[in-house]
């Protein structure tokens, strides 16, 4: 976490930036951050193939001198096709080469086949890098908000409503849809910040408890025909977006479902950065993160601090349901809000509550995502290994002093991001 | 707990200014809260008509208690008159807060409170018992002794992830990880008890998953210096992971053999189980209820109590004090955070071995965070804990007796009033709960 000036000692990875190689390789010796990050994805990388190898039913049904062989297999199977399914699969770029020639083959899809697996991962990415944000900027204010799952499906809810219910011209209609998405959560960050203005209440239980409303509304609106059901089906869902909401893709009609959503994940990293970082607005909110006291002293509005950042959150997370909503499913189910708002969380740790870091953090998770369908299909390995790897991932990236303990890294004079990050949740 | 007042300083300092800029707000949250449940009680008298029928007698009992029927509309009214008043009594000390003595205030608050909701759940039930039968028809009995029991029961693994929360945070450690003990106690207690065939065994086993959460914290917590929000969230999230993993990867096509546990009998307490009402209500449940009971008893006396309960609260409000005098501060959190991680894994080991028979993929379904929720809404303390644990327990088995009996309102709608009703509570009668000071804050030896 980024702290306002002062509270804490100059960073290293600031001085570093100007140096030159081997001061540069010197910093990598010493556990930098970077260095750290890496070690503890590949760290992840040997605990989920060692679990991956021995819980497979062939490896645990060979006999004893065929262990090792058929163990290697799965693991090399499993990471295998998670590159496949993830960046890119060799047998597509191969038979993109095989055409007769450029022109055609690019009409035919090969070379969307070829990119498809790059557009998953970032289609996938989306909502992880917006939910993420709304975890990443109230926890720079010093608020942990669980709640991105109940902003997520307010956006979600609001931006379907205005998808398929109101008629607008072709391009005005998505962006009232997205400004809708983005009301719709916000309005739900805004009542837990202004909840806990106003009367105390801890945003940790009224996010949690925002959760299970939600959730709950969501299936009771998509069960009530006068509501949002699709008339004339008993299915629990909405009926489809008018196809002037639909965010555009980026490629064409093709066969690659990345969409205009991702470049606004991109945005609104942008913005979050921006407002944190270069404005007083953020300035006073990490000021209230940093020390609640010291900034009502300094004459800040804390309460309202924490209102207007948990409105944005909520308005980030909403924005990551639009996308799910207009860029690729196009219609609200009562499952399509998935586990984003808790998966939130683990990227916005990973990227350390920066919006840049976000940004790879929901990156990375995005790609597990995409392949682990893959992974089930073609090396049996359960796709909940994704969320094994992405928890022992940040587990280790959260503990620096483990992993230089492991890899025997020269401490970094600074502290480490784990301290930086530590504080109760009463401040 | 009287004697949980450490003093709060921030109460009594007129400088702090989270305090003067609540206080407009919130003097008058507790009557408008009151007045709000008041005219529910009210709205609900005017859509009942005929008589609720409340029994009291479980299934297969020899003696048979008789039935009470009471007016509905007449209770709702009665319900919603006596909310009103107390709103009004509620307004007093609001509106003079120098002619109330102080010191009777927080007693009153708790009464006051529990008789507000009380009346509510009174008139909820006389009217959705009415409700359920359209016309001329007799309604239903609502079986008061099965609602109560089942409320029990399904608090369990609630009360004892909330009873873990507050060992946990009164020692300096927050413990969002309360889910994941949960879901790894069921899914150990359940694999154990189908391979050793033991009920036991599988007891002490998912005892001891809890407690392997727990110390994954403390490690990760106390030496390694990991923020404790985001590790518990991790740890959940980790285990949440390799639980289902394993799930698919091994329970399934092993069901047989390590995933089809026994679950324990129900025991009666010879004597206290005769009771009427009272009996079949506390006395007559699975082991896991009297274990509960026990460490409820042992936890509230110990904390408050002992030497041990001194130290923990010490280590949690100022570190640097307690070691000053002597405690070994990182070493009793080590081991508070292990112990109390048997509690909850317990508490897991109810879903596989106490209740449903078999485990199933994030079966703990979010009653670990629900637990957290109780442990700040008891404000920390095991008893508030427990009451807080109740009432989720109990509006869960409303709502799933008032759709049972076909009350006509829609499902979903009845399945989210818990929360609702839950952050009401929080925002409105709470407020802001002051946790131990030092909670989340490594303690690192200058």
């Amino acid at each position: 976490m980024s702290e306002p000036a002062g509270t804490e000692e100059p960073s290293s990875e600031r001085s570093s930036s100007a140096g030159t190689f081997s001061q540069v390789f010197a910093k990598a010796l010493e556990g930098n951050t970077v260095t750290v990050t890496v070690l503890a994805i590949v760290t992840a990388a040997v605990v989920g193939g060692l679990l991956a190898a021995f819980t497979n039913p062939v490896v645990l049904h060979a006999p004893a001198g065929d262990i090792i062989p058929k163990a290697w297999s799965v693991v090399a199977g499993t990471y295998v096709a998670l590159f496949e399914g993830s960046i890119v699969n060799p047998h597509t770029v191969a038979a993109f080469f095989q055409q007769a020639s450029l022109p055609t083959a690019v009409h035919d899809g090969f070379l969307g086949a070829v990119f498809n697996p790059l557009s998953e991962t970032c289609v996938a990415a989306t909502p992880l890098i917006l939910a993420g944000l709304a975890v990443a900027v109230p926890y720079q204010a010093g608020m942990f908000n669980i709640g991105g799952q109940s902003q997520l499906i307010g956006g979600m809810i609001l931006s379907a409503w205005l998808g398929f219910g109101v008629s607008m011209p072709i391009v005005i209609h998505v962006i009232v849809c997205v400004i809708g998405g983005f009301v719709g959560g916000a309005v739900l960050g805004w009542l837990a910040g202004e909840i806990k203005a106003r009367t105390g209440a801890h945003e940790v239980i009224v996010t949690i408890m925002l959760n299970y409303i939600m959730a709950y509304l969501l299936a009771y609106l998509l069960s009530s025909p006068s509501l949002l059901q699709k008339p004339g089906s008993t299915d629990l869902i909405t009926p489809e977006v008018a196809s002037s909401a639909h965010l555009p893709q980026l490629f064409g009609n093709g066969i690659m479902r990345v969409n205009a959503g991702f470049l606004l994940a991109l945005a609104c990293a942008f913005g979050a950065w921006w407002l944190m970082n270069r404005t007083t607005t953020g300035f006073e909110l990490r000021a209230v993160g940093a020390n609640p006291s010291a900034a009502r002293v300094a004459g800040m509005r804390v309460e309202h601090a924490w209102v207007l950042v948990m409105s944005i959150a909520g308005g980030l997370a909403g924005l990551g349901g639009t996308a799910i909503v207009l860029g690729t499913d196009f219609a609200v189910n009562p499952s399509n809000f998935g586990t984003y708002g808790i998966d939130a969380i683990t990227v916005a740790l990973l990227g350390r509550g920066r919006p840049a870091g976000v940004v790879w953090a929901g990156l990375l998770f995005g790609a597990l995502t995409a392949a682990s369908p893959g992974m089930q299909s073609q090396a049996n390995t359960p796709v909940q290994i994704v969320q094994v790897l992405t928890s022992v991932i940040v587990l280790f990236v959260a503990a620096p002093p483990l992993i230089r303990t492991m890899f025997r890294l020269r401490a970094t004079r600074a502290r480490g991001v784990g301290t930086t990050m530590s504080k109760g949740w009463n401040a | 707990m009287t004697t949980t007042a450490s003093p709060r300083l921030p109460d009594l300092l007129p400088g702090d200014g989270s305090a003067g800029a609540l206080g407009g707000a919130r003097r008058f949250a507790m009557p408008a809260t009151f007045l709000v449940f008041g005219l529910v009680d009210i709205l609900l008298g005017a859509r009942s008509h005929g008589s609720a029928i409340l029994s009291f007698t479980p299934q297969f009992a020899k003696v048979t208690i008789p039935n009470l029927t009471i007016p509905a509309a007449g209770t709702c009214y009665l319900s919603g008159a006596l909310t009103l008043l107390l709103a009004v009594a509620a307004l007093v000390p609001a509106v003079a807060p120098r002619a109330v003595p102080s010191l009777g205030n927080r007693a009153w608050r708790r009464v006051a409170i529990g008789v507000v909701l009380f009346l509510f759940v009174i008139a909820l039930l006389a009217w959705s018992d009415v409700s359920q039968s359209s016309g001329g028809s007799e309604a239903i009995p609502i079986n008061i002794v099965n609602l109560l029991s089942g409320s029990l029961n399904q608090s369990i693994p609630i009360m004892l992830g909330a009873i873990t929360g507050v060992i946990c945070s009164r020692s300096g450690v927050i413990n969002i990880a309360i889910e994941g003990q949960l879901l790894l106690g069921a899914f150990c207690a359940a694999i154990a008890t189908s391979a050793t065939g033991s009920l036991w065994i599988g007891l002490v086993c998912g005892a001891l998953a809890g407690s392997l959460v727990g110390s994954l914290l403390a490690v990760f917590a106390i030496a390694y210096i990991v923020d404790q929000v985001v590790l518990g969230v991790v740890l959940n999230g980790l285990i949440l992971g390799l639980t289902g993993y394993l799930y698919n990867s091994i329970l399934v096509p092993y069901g047989d053999t390590l995933n089809s546990p026994a679950t324990f009998n129900l025991w009666k307490i010879p004597g206290l189980g005769d009771i009427p009402i009272l009996g079949p209500v506390f006395f007559d449940s699975t082991v896991f209820l009297y274990i509960t009971y026990i460490v409820l008893a042992f936890v509230s006396f110990a904390l408050f109590r002992t030497r041990w309960g001194l130290r923990t609260r010490a280590i949690g409000e100022h570190p640097v004090a307690a070691d000053t005098v002597g405690i070994r501060v990182l070493a009793l959190r080590y081991r508070n955070v292990i112990l109390a991680g048997l509690i909850a894994g317990i508490g897991g080991a109810y879903f596989t071995i106490g209740s449903v028979g078999s485990f199933g993929i994030n079966m703990s379904s979010g009653e670990g965070y629900i637990a957290l929720a109780a442990m700040i809404f008891g404000r920390y303390t095991p008893w508030g804990a427990v009451l807080a644990a109740l009432l989720f327990g109990f509006t869960t088995q409303l709502q799933s007796i008032l759709s049972s009996i076909n009350v006509p309102i829609q499902s979903n709608l009845l399945l989210l009033t818990p929360y609702v009703v839950t952050i009401i509570v929080v925002a409105g009668l709470v407020g802001k709960v002051r946790g131990p000071k030092a909670e989340g804050v490594p303690y690192v030896k200058a």
